[in-house]
């Protein structure tokens, strides 16, 4: 079933993990092809599209009245750096009163919960899908694949709504809002609270996981699962003891996926957090300084770079799963 | 909220999570054996169905119903925001912007990434660009923003001899004394936002591209280019031809990333200066004016046309997977 509905995601990441490295044309052919002016082009490229980014680092490092009043690349003639802006922009200064460092810490208490959770929901949800069928496990399956078609836009305002005054049918409570739900024992003494932002984006990876790990699940042995079962395994032993570890690599994937993707999130941060130092999470921050004191070169790029930090090490120390679950993970939202 | 306890729920919550479900199966797991099947199924889908079903489903469904009313959802107004949306003038400002973005990003993206994924395949050491490359896509939307802002930046040339922002710079040193306030330079804001885009996607395009390009079977190319194809008709009619399916999909992957992204313009213009696009008004429409009528029809319109991309996307790959 996976193949015939496999669809995009699938295709993509079966394109990337599949192709080797150097499969395709022999070597011969390629040094055949191989030319001088391609490489002269492609290194071109390569440093026209790291330069924005090599500019940012530069002018972080550079002092406010340099990095305000000449370009970046002067810094190369006339060589004079510092980390005080970082120091700044980590825990405010005359410029900007409020730090970065409340927002980098509730970006990391905001994307590990909501890596985590949705990660073991999906897992249990396409574990079901795929071993433990009923009448309408493929119509189930479908319509949660169908699901990554809802915009997050069509479904922010209806949540916010529900999260503050809970759902009613008339005058029939059906969801009660997060105050009046175990949930707000989580909150802070001012009321913030993390919850809406887990929740939200629990809900919103769900789609995704859940056809990924499908996907993934529904291709392991079946005579794995039916030797378990003979031998009296129970499916909760089965998903501990089998599941999880066979599905360590895309469990990976997603894992990462996941993480970035809500690090790099504007939008659920936007509307679920409320812009304070409490629960908001770094690019809401940095979009608001950005808007705020966008003059101050040496700090926004400083913060930027502080926001980036994150992903670009993630990037680079874990690239083979993180192609695969970006790829993979494209279209969401 | 102190960061100690901040720390403690980041820990916290996972464990008390994972402590729960282990709860819950242990109990399961002792219940009589006829009952574990359906139980399982229960554990197993009821929290992600729950979830769906109040988060998207419900939601989904609530913004369809609001966009009939007025703005503060007590009035039946049929299709009035439709009607806004489409025939108020300031509005052609955020759907003509909207077409474009969603027409020239994924070109360009695509192209930039076909030709470099093709250079790639030439050479031999290709890791290394090709992170380079592919690095921006793991970076936020807005650290793109503030990261070109430094591009962009602008200083009047007759006030202050220096410029921070390199775009600038250059056309200074190219001779142009006198050079546009960039981001507030209508209409070529806008183009100057989608290379921020296209800076970010080319790398997803070129990585994808380069995987179906190396998948070509090796048969293919030998055989044409023994019968003497080579450079552009090798490209245009073998190349091009057996990837025709990854490249109709990455197209229509980025168009619908770039038809939601909205970090981008509000990071950089706030939507002003003749830059607005669909999402940021709906945004704007739902969270900064609390207009719900009109944002949940903009949220609609933005829904309708995901769809067909998607859709097309799917079913494209079936017809390629019934091929093989």
């Amino acid at each position: 079933m996976s193949v015939e509905t496999g669809g995009l995601t699938a295709k993509l990441e079966e394109a990337v993990v599949a192709a080797p490295d150097h499969g395709g044309m022999s070597t011969a052919l390629r040094r055949n092809l191989s030319s001088p002016w391609a490489s002269a082009l492609v290194i071109f490229i390569t440093i026209l599209w790291t330069i924005p980014t090599f500019g940012l680092l530069v002018t972080s490092l550079r002092p406010a009245a340099d990095a305000n009043s000449t370009g970046w690349w002067t810094a190369f003639t006339n060589p004079n750096f510092t980390l005080s802006n970082y120091s700044e922009v980590l825990n405010g200064g005359n410029t900007i009163p409020g730090g970065i460092a409340p927002y980098f810490i509730n970006s990391f208490v905001i994307s590990i919960p909501a890596a985590l959770i949705p990660l073991t929901l999906a897992l249990m949800a396409a574990y079901a899908l795929a071993w433990v069928p009923f009448r309408y496990s493929t119509a189930v399956f479908l319509a949660i694949f169908a699901l990554q078609v809802v915009p997050l836009q069509m479904a922010l305002l209806p949540l916010l709504q529900m999260f503050n005054k809970g759902w009613t049918i008339g005058n029939i409570p059906i969801i009660p809002p997060i105050k009046d739900t175990p949930l707000h024992l989580l909150a802070a003494s001012g009321g913030a609270n993390f919850a809406p932002l887990w929740i939200a984006h629990t809900m919103f990876a769900l789609p995704l996981a859940i056809f990924l790990l499908h996907n993934f699940i529904s291709q392991l042995p079946k005579d794995l699962f039916e030797a378990a079962r003979v031998d009296g395994a129970s499916h909760f032993l089965i998903f501990r003891k089998l599941v999880l570890p066979l599905s360590v690599p895309a469990i990976a994937s997603f894992a990462i996926f996941q993480f970035l993707w809500v690090w790099n999130d504007l939008l659920v941060g936007l509307t679920f957090a409320g812009g304070t130092a409490d629960v908001a999470p770094i690019t809401v921050y940095l979009s608001n300084i950005q808007g705020t004191y966008g003059a101050a070169l040496h700090l926004t790029t400083a913060g930027a770079f502080i926001a980036i930090l994150v992903p670009l090490a993630v990037f680079f120390a874990l690239q083979r799963f993180f192609v695969r679950g970006l790829l993979a993970g494209s279209v969401k939202g | 909220m102190t960061t100690g306890y901040k720390l403690f729920l980041t820990v916290a919550v996972p464990c008390l999570f994972f402590a729960t479900l282990l709860v819950v199966f242990w109990l399961a797991s002792k219940t009589k054996a006829r009952f574990q099947t359906p139980l399982a199924r229960l554990i197993f889908l009821g929290p992600a169905a729950v979830l769906l079903f109040i988060g998207l489903v419900i939601p989904a469904l609530q913004t369809f119903w609001k966009g009939f009313l007025n703005d503060d959802s007590t009035k039946w107004i049929g299709l009035k925001n439709y009607g806004w949306i489409f025939t108020t003038p300031d509005n052609r400002t955020f759907l003509i912007n909207t077409l474009l973005w969603i027409i020239i990003t994924p070109i360009f993206s695509t192209a930039l990434g076909l030709t470099l994924a093709l250079l790639l395949d030439r050479m031999k050491r290709e890791s290394l660009p090709k992170s380079l490359i592919f690095m921006p896509m793991a970076i936020s939307f807005v650290g793109a923003s503030i990261i070109w802002n430094l591009v962009y930046s602008y200083k009047d040339p007759s006030v202050s001899p220096n410029q921070t922002g390199l775009l600038s710079a250059i056309m200074i040193r190219l001779g142009l004394s006198d050079p546009p306030n960039w981001i507030l330079w209508q209409p070529w804001n806008n183009f100057l936002l989608m290379v921020i885009m296209i800076w970010i996607q080319t790398g997803f395009a070129m990585v994808v591209l380069s995987a179906a390009i190396k998948a070509i079977p090796t048969d293919v190319t030998e055989a044409a280019m023994l019968d003497g194809a080579s450079g552009w008709s090798l490209f245009s009619k073998v190349t091009v031809p057996m990837i025709r399916g990854t490249l109709v999909v990455v197209l229509t992957t980025i168009a619908i990333g770039v038809l939601k992204v909205f970090d981008i313009v509000r990071t950089m213009t706030g939507g002003n200066f003749g830059t607005q696009v669909l999402a940021n008004e709906m945004y704007a429409q739902s969270f900064v004016q609390f207009n719900y009528g009109r944002g949940s029809a903009l949220a609609v319109v933005l829904f309708i046309a995901v769809v067909p991309l998607i859709v097309y996307n799917i079913v494209q790959l079936r017809k390629e997977q019934s091929i093989r």
